[in-house]
């Protein structure tokens, strides 16, 4: 499995699904005996994960939204969606 | 007092119907008659209030749930819901047509038992003739369908020394992951505890082997696995905590904190037609009975893991220390914890013996 590059286009696979919970008041990522509970940025990121947005996009508008570092945003970015990558729930 | 925090997810036992006998089986002894089964519109309601009370996902379970005729339009109440749905099945009763539809009815994900990756040892485990070959066209119909799939290998005694082999077949059957299960034994498993023992060798070489593998198929294949409950020295935080993550609705309606909890005499529980299941998770005899950590004896309330392991296992505590409220023998501070380790290692160098096949009595 390649490590997450700039210029990946990440996506949710088919048993991964991103959804909000009411009950909870806070979105999750789905998949099999699996429920992850998101913060609102880690929703925001895996939002845009369309497998068309780069990840360097999605890192660029997202500094843009919350007016940070792009730099800093990357890598945080890059470091969510490794985490995810590597537990099977994004394809990288 | 405040509520407990609603579960995560619903496991729909539809069925104690079954092609397969496998003698680990974690139905209870005394199975529900297919004349005793909810019917579609009680399950219906029952996958409404659960995705009401908070439930994000649902599986859909037995017995094997593929007999029951409505399970298309269950799944597709499921994800109208916006439930999760996870289909567990033997995978042995259901064609490429059948297959198409619960798809389209909006199934998210399948989960395939295999008892072995040699055919005779697999079909002598499940008791079914013809079952292997049927499973794995199963599997990769699955896959051909666009849906992702978890393959759940059951190891034990006579078929641990194959996990390496059944690494491989879940990599070539293009799943995403491999639940590797150690038997757990209560129910039917404890009746064929000595046939099925691992031995401690078998259990530290298995340990490896998934360690090494999960290092090697990082991104590729997610490996679930949990050390048999004999061989640990802390007991599994069982079912996630009683009463904390799953709600459980057997075939007859029973809401139960557990699939195996019937076992334990003296817990009354509610059905699914006499009161609403946010109230029978709420407030229901049997979940308040073991939630938390007030009903936990001295030596559980006094020790720093008793909100990591929530006390481990009820059905165990009782089988194997006469109370279900005590602290589980899988935990090595209980009294019973030597006694639980050698009787492994004894029944582990055991012959095999011949299987008590799960059947209706």
């Amino acid at each position: 499995m390649p490590a997450l590059t700039a210029d990946s286009r990440p996506a949710l696979p088919r048993h991964a699904k991103l959804r909000f919970d009411t009950a909870r008041d806070g979105w999750v990522l789905l998949g099999p005996e699996r429920v992850l509970m998101l913060d609102e940025i880690a929703a925001a990121v895996l939002r845009r994960c369309d497998g068309q947005a780069t990840l360097s996009a999605i890192a660029g508008a997202l500094a843009e939204e919350y007016r940070a570092d792009p730099a800093e945003v990357t890598a945080d970015v890059t470091a969510l969606l490794q985490d995810l990558a590597d537990r099977g729930m994004l394809l990288p | 007092m405040t509520a407990p925090a609603p579960p995560l997810a619903l496991l729909a036992e539809l069925t104690h119907r079954c092609p397969l006998a496998c003698p680990y089986c974690s139905n209870p002894v005394e199975m529900v008659r297919a004349a005793g089964e909810l019917p579609t519109d009680a399950w219906m309601r029952v996958m409404t209030e659960a995705a009401a009370l908070g439930c994000l996902q649902v599986h859909f379970s037995g017995g094997e749930p593929t007999v029951r005729k409505d399970l298309e339009g269950l799944v597709a109440h499921a994800a109208a819901l916006g439930l999760y749905s996870n289909l567990i099945t033997s995978g042995v009763l259901v064609d490429a047509g059948r297959l198409a539809a619960l798809a389209a009815a909006g199934l998210d994900h399948v989960q395939v038992s295999i008892q072995d990756t040699e055919t005779s040892s697999a079909e002598i485990i499940g008791g079914l003739k013809g079952a292997q070959a049927k499973k794995l066209a199963f599997c990769r119909a699955v896959r051909a369908a666009g849906l992702p799939l978890t393959l759940n290998a059951v190891v034990h005694r006579r078929n641990l020394d194959r996990l390496g082999e059944m690494i491989a077949l879940a990599l070539d059957l293009d799943a995403a992951r491999l639940e590797v299960a150690h038997v757990q034994y209560y129910g039917w498993a404890l009746k064929n505890r000595a046939a099925l023992m691992p031995t401690r060798g078998q259990l530290d070489t298995a340990t490896r082997l998934v360690e090494a593998a999960r290092a090697e198929l990082k991104g590729r294949l997610v490996i679930d696995y949990v050390i048999p409950d004999y061989y640990a020295s802390r007991p599994k935080p069982c079912m996630g905590g009683w009463g904390r993550r799953f709600i459980t609705v057997n075939p007859a309606g029973k809401v139960l904190p557990c699939h195996a909890a019937e076992s334990i005499p003296g817990l009354g529980f509610d059905r699914v037609t006499d009161r609403p299941l946010a109230e029978i998770w709420e407030t229901g005899a049997a979940f308040e009975r073991y939630r938390g950590t007030g009903w936990m004896p001295p030596l559980c309330q006094g020790c720093e893991h008793k909100q990591r392991d929530w006390g481990g296992c009820r059905c165990q505590a009782l089988a194997l220390a006469g109370d279900a409220g005590a602290t589980d023998p899988a935990c090595n501070r209980s009294p019973h914890h030597a006694a639980l380790v050698a009787l492994a290692g004894r029944e582990a160098a055991a012959d095999d013996a011949a299987f008590t096949y799960r059947r209706f009595s």
